[in-house]
């Protein structure tokens, strides 16, 4: 399938759908709502059990407790199978269930709301071909009183308001694409957006970068220090779809997002994305943080060298694809250091895909390393080689610390 | 006992011609199930930079290697000695675990030479006649059958090193010596510590055509066939007998793992033990195996193949516990299962420098330069009193101070004086080994023993193994000559470390267990077939170094992987088609 | 043969894999297929060494091993010996472990002496062989030179003693001193120049004494640099002083 460019108002056109046909069936609309679908990653929040794809039952850890994920196969008692197209593009566009009940922001219905009807219901035309599971409902476990939904209408009241994208006439078609891609579908923001206190998007500072479930998802507009600046078009079409490139891999909570989504996205529209985020403004360089601390600087030198220069080498180089170069690495130097410090604690693995299968990982370090060690080793790694960032603390460090073991301990680890 | 489904291959234990063999046949569309008594083992869980680098846990306490409390053998010299069992490991080190003795080996990677496969016909034509008791044949395979496989292990592996003759066509910095090879290595040689870089001077002033030892240690990042990644060697000098923390050496982990493992027709069980394999004599079928899981539990796994993958040891030592095959009879010559044990024998020779920085523990696992004029028949025999021969080569692989800490012939055994030269020689000192061929003889076999059993109750493997008169003058010759090299490497002294009788299994000589389940071109005097397969059984195939007939002068590896491509070839091309006996007797 | 008896706990307690966490090597048996298996966080890392009170030879045992290994390596101008590196906490710590219980090895009778060529053939586990050998030699002392056991001698006797016993010319009642001493030197060496994180090698002082810089992983930047000495202290695998912020 290609993706011819149109001219914009041409485009425009076919965006906004015209007012509702007999549903159409045909294969390539089926094959539309299977490319939507993997854009929008359903199966990886709406899967519990690997046997059981998008049948639902997986604990969504938000910082107000725990969402579990419903049965999204066709099943007509505990599934959408006997929902109408308009049953399911009142979840998708209005963020309501059929009955009328508000949904919890976890399932991202702000941004689900900007894709067009006619995407909406090849979805669910897909959505319909898979096998049917029959399930039970886990209750959701929210801390009180926001385990009323009624809750839901004041938020949504504060921080959504519906409605289907609209294309920039002075941006090219492919630019158009790729913003629908990101706002809409692939939801980039409800991680590499930061939140309110709230839970709802910071929107002026979207993708800026994110802390979900003690990941920080990085900065990807396009600044130099800590956005995708350094990156090129092609390199971030190569993340996309293989989950690595020259200057990074994906680890992680992103390893599943490339498995599942981006490296089933036709490379047309990864390269749409990569387009878009190249233009997000990123609102300038951040500011240079203080000098680090000379002791901790030296320290973190000598740990560097000892133990991680094995893979990323003493000049922070690396071996582009396999050991993520470190000098002018943007996720090393995100202002909040969250998970740079936690990659350090527990290790971390590139997520294979077909096209690269080598699964580098780092081997943990929590147990053979100080919290002030960590913090010193992080604080040099982000401030050596024209990296500068905010040091690392060791109290920050504790915490993660803590919290991760929490996580492993009751079995809530992601 | 629990009788599953069937399954198209069963796979005994997954080490490096487990993970070969697996590839191989998923690939051609079977399903595939290998079993494998460890655990599930991986880099950056079990080799980590942050713990591997310990010498005590790995090498001393034989953390990677297969436990003698679990299994072990009984050993004597000959048969006026009862065996006894092998209680620790020494001399050599059984793997264990997914990748087996793949993880721990220091990827010292060659081809045997077209005359190692023939050295029966080809030492008699030259020499005449070869003694009675050494029971030497031709493998029943030729190095040229073998090449294209060979190369295929190479380029899986990345192998670092100099082509020395391309489709006969002599290369300059190469070993001029060693069978033609169809293209140049992977990856160039790796850099070179300074001991090797003395010992290769030496060896051309004496004459010789010195040469880096090929390596399965990358010399820089790479991408193999599959699309698997490896990463650059970083010298750490920790790389036999222990794990690579950082996806440098080719291993099962590394080369083939991470595609095999994706693949749905694949199913690996760790864990599991198997017993025996089940068989039908009348049908000449294997009809399954039978293991036994961590719990103790048993099951049946049929199998339309059975593929025996579990090391050369433990291949012939199932074939003799299913009831396989003929067993050998030392006394009258007959049987074929675990006939022609053989092994090698090392030497080595220390240089002493006052003047040289040495840096030992910089090292590789195949780090080194080498000298074939002394291998295989490379070398004029007549009038020596015997055959075969070996590599010379100055290794810098590790200097890791419980195992390494060379002291001067006049040094005493401890004390003040020891302490002394420990200092002074730690980091000024080389040394060149030799590496030999041990011939086949009567006397030398493998069966089962009579007294002592492993934890499941199977008797214990028993070996009988002595070298003969034909590896210690080899041996001894081969010492002469690098001797004479080390007094041209101009140290202060040298000190000369021959290999002594009798055969002793305490220390640590090589891992190069060979025979036992020998291949060859008649089911009188060999167990399996130029294709491994049995001459009993025609779903049966016996990997590994126990299809060595005997033992020439290289580690086994390359060979052993060459051999399974080679039957893994047959068995997609010829076997599947036609399930049968694929060589008539 | 029947398999049918397959003695359980046997199987369960057969061989332990010294030094590995638990989780790892007695795992129930595991079906494995379509990834990689990989968890954050796991490590099958080493035990590490706390200071604390012996934990199985007595006082006596412990002299004889001090004054052993003081002749076996002395302290001296080129630094420190055995016992200032601790080789006798680390002898102590390995006996009390898997490795003192002998719980790799097989350790299955009968036990027929053997010809050297065969090996250790003892019944006796590391830990009971340094128990009634260390009783036999202080015997022996008291009855070569006057009452006193091995601890108290003369370096020069008890070089006899040592030298005597490694040769196999001397004779203890009801202990082999040649097998006993060839797995005492072993574990000198050990104590000496293992990582520091096992008890021994205080201060990493054996590997300071030969130049051995530990448990480093690259070295790409030395291998060109030719007869060059590499100007890096030694590390551990617990790491050196200069990793902790001053």
């Amino acid at each position: 399938m290609t993706f011819r460019i149109l001219p914009a108002a041409l485009l425009a056109s076919l965006l906004v759908s015209p007012v509702a046909q007999a549903s159409d069936t045909s294969f390539s609309q089926l094959e539309k709502g299977r490319r939507l679908v993997d854009a929008a990653d359903c199966v990886s929040c709406h899967t519990a059990d690997k046997s059981q794809p998008f049948a639902g039952g997986r604990g969504i850890e938000t910082p107000f407790g725990t969402i579990y994920t419903p049965n999204i196969t066709p099943d007509r008692e505990t599934g959408i199978g006997a929902w109408t197209n308009d049953d399911f593009y009142r979840v998708m566009h209005h963020g309501q269930r059929p009955d009328g009940t508000r949904l919890y922001p976890a399932m991202p219905y702000p941004y689900f709301t900007k894709m067009t009807r006619d995407d909406v219901d090849a979805m669910k035309l897909y959505l319909g071909t898979l096998p049917a599971v029959r399930t039970r409902p886990r209750e959701n476990e929210l801390m009180w009183p926001l385990n009323y939904r009624v809750f839901m209408r004041g938020w949504n009241m504060l921080f959504f308001t519906p409605g289907t994208f609209t294309p920039n006439p002075d941006k090219s078609a492919e630019w158009n694409r790729g913003a629908y891609l990101v706002e809409g579908p692939g939801h980039c923001g409800a991680c590499h957006t930061p939140k309110n206190i709230l839970g709802a998007d910071k929107t002026s500072q979207a993708l800026r970068g994110g802390l979900i479930r003690d990941w920080f998802a990085p900065n990807i507009t396009n600044t130099l220090h800590d956005g995708v600046g350094r990156w090129s078009a092609d390199e971030i079409v190569d993340y996309l779809k293989t989950g690595r490139n020259v200057h990074s891999g994906a680890a992680g909570l992103m390893a599943e997002v490339v498995e599942n989504s981006t490296s089933k996205i036709l490379e047309a529209d990864l390269r749409a994305i990569a387009v878009y985020l190249k233009d997000v403004d990123g609102g300038g360089e951040p500011a240079a943080p203080a000098k680090p601390d000379e002791k901790a600087m030296a320290a973190g030198r000598a740990i560097y060298n000892d133990m991680c220069a094995a893979c990323h080498k003493t000049d922070g180089t690396g071996v582009p694809l396999m050991f993520s170069p470190l000098a002018g690495n943007a996720n090393v130097q995100q202002r909040d250091p969250t998970t740079v410090t936690r990659v350090i604690l527990e290790g971390a693995r590139i997520g294979p895909t077909d096209a690269r299968p080598t699964p580098f990982a780092m081997p943990a370090f929590d147990w053979k390393l100080t919290d002030a060690q960590i913090a010193a080793v992080a604080t040099y790694v982000r401030n050596s080689w024209g990296n500068a960032a905010a040091p690392v603390t060791p109290s920050s460090v504790k915490t993660l610390r803590d919290d991760l073991h929490h996580s492993r301990v009751t079995g809530k680890a992601e | 006992m629990k009788i599953l489904p069937s399954v198209d291959v069963a796979l005994v234990g997954f080490g490096w011609t487990g993970a070969i063999m697996a590839q191989e046949l998923t690939d051609a569309g079977l399903g595939v199930v290998a079993l494998e008594r460890g655990g599930w083992r991986d880099t950056s869980t079990d080799f980590a930079v942050t713990f591997a680098q310990d010498e005590l846990r790995y090498m001393w306490r034989r953390a990677l290697f297969e436990e003698p409390a679990r299994q072990t053998l009984t050993f004597r010299n000959n048969v006026t000695q009862t065996a006894l069992p092998m209680r620790n490991l020494g001399s050599f080190l059984p793997g264990t675990g997914v990748g087996g003795a793949g993880v721990h080996w220091n990827g010292q990677n060659w081809r045997f030479l077209p005359s190692d496969f023939v050295a029966r016909s080809h030492n008699t034509e030259r020499y005449g006649p070869l003694p009675d008791d050494m029971t030497v044949q031709d493998w029943g395979v030729t190095y040229d059958d073998l090449e294209s496989h060979f190369d295929k292990f190479e380029y899986l592996c990345g192998v670092s090193g100099k082509a020395g003759n391309i489709k006969g066509q002599i290369q300059d910095g190469g070993n001029p010596f060693e069978g033609w090879r169809s293209r140049e290595f992977p990856n160039p040689p790796l850099d070179m510590a300074l001991a090797p870089t003395l010992f290769e001077t030496a060896a051309r002033e004496t004459g010789h055509k010195p040469f880096p030892c090929p390596a399965a240690n990358l010399s820089r990042p790479y991408t193999n066939p599959l699309g698997v990644q490896l990463a650059p060697c970083t010298f750490c000098g920790f790389c036999e007998k222990f794990g690579c923390g950082n996806f440098s050496k080719s291993t099962p982990q590394t080369t083939i793992l991470p595609v095999l493992m994706r693949k749905k027709n694949f199913e690996l069980r760790t864990q599991c033990e198997v017993l025996r394999v089940e068989h039908n004599a009348v049908a000449r079928r294997a009809t399954g195996v039978v293991y036994v899981d961590a719990q103790g539990e048993e099951y049946l796994q049929p199998a339309e193949m059975v593929i025996l993958c579990a090391y050369a040891l433990q291949n012939p030592r199932l074939m003799l516990l299913s009831g396989i095959g003929t067993p050998y009879d030392p006394r009258t010559g007959e049987g074929v299962v675990g006939k022609n044990y053989a092994y090698q024998i090392t030497s080595n020779v220390n240089v002493f420098y006052d003047d040289k920085v040495m840096n030992p523990f910089v090292g590789a696992g195949a780090l080194g330069v080498g000298i074939d004029e002394y291998n295989g028949d490379n070398f004029n025999h007549s009038g020596l009193g015997f055959i075969g021969g070996g590599y010379l080569a100055c290794w810098q692989t590790h200097g890791r101070p419980i195992e390494y800490h060379p002291t001067p012939e006049d040094a005493p055994k401890w004390g003040a004086k020891w302490k002394q030269a420990v200092a002074k020689n730690y980091n000024s000192t080389a040394t060149i080994s030799t590496h030999g061929a041990v011939m086949s003889h009567r006397n030398n076999y493998l069966d089962l023993d009579p007294t002592y059993r492993d934890v499941y109750g199977r008797p214990l493997l028993r070996m009988t193994f002595d070298f003969t008169d034909n590896e210690y003058k080899m041996s001894e010759y081969l010492t002469a000559r690098a001797t004479e090299i080390a007094k041209a490497m101009k140290g202060r002294e040298i000190k000369v470390n021959g290999r002594k009788g009798p055969y002793n299994i305490v220390p640590y000589q090589t891992t190069h267990n060979t025979g036992g389940a020998i291949m060859g071109s008649d089911p009188k005097s060999s167990a399996v077939n130029r294709y491994l397969q049995s001459w009993d059984l025609h779903n049966l195939f016996v990997m590994g170094a126990c299809a060595f007939p005997q033992n020439p002068g290289y580690n086994p590896t390359g060979t052993v992987a060459a051999l399974a491509y080679h039957s893994a070839e047959a068995i997609r091309t010829q076997y599947i088609k036609n399930p049968g006996f694929l060589v008539q007797a | 043969m029947s398999s049918s008896k397959l003695n359980r706990r046997q199987i369960l307690s057969a061989g332990v894999l010294v030094g590995s966490s638990v989780a790892f090597d007695t795992a129930p048996a595991a079906s494995i297929t379509g990834k990689v298996p990989w968890h954050a966080g796991d490590a099958n890392k080493p035990p590490i060494a706390e200071p604390g009170p012996r934990q199985y030879l007595t006082d006596a045992e412990a002299a004889f091993i001090d004054a052993a290994t003081a002749r076996f390596i002395p302290n001296d101008e080129l630094g420190p010996g055995a016992v200032e590196a601790g080789v006798t906490t680390f002898i102590d710590l390995q006996l009390a472990g898997p490795y003192g219980k002998g719980a790799s090895w097989y350790m299955e009778g009968p036990w027929p002496k053997g010809e050297p060529s065969q090996g250790y053939q003892s019944r006796l586990s590391p830990a009971d062989m340094y128990r009634t050998t260390i009783k036999a030699i202080d015997a022996y002392a008291a009855k070569e030179f006057g009452g006193q056991n091995f601890a108290a001698l003369t370096g020069e006797q008890q070089d006899k003693i040592l030298e005597g016993l490694d040769k196999g010319d001397i004779t203890l009642e009801g202990a082999d001193g040649k097998a006993f001493m060839t797995m005492f030197w072993q574990n000198t060496l050990e104590g000496f120049f293992a990582d520091p994180i096992y008890g021994g090698n205080r201060d990493m002082a054996g590997w300071k004494l030969i130049g051995f810089l530990g448990a480093r992983y690259d070295y790409r930047p030395y291998i060109n640099k030719h007869n060059v000495k590499i100007d890096l202290p030694p590390v551990s695998l617990k790491g050196n002083p200069s990793w902790t912020p001053a």
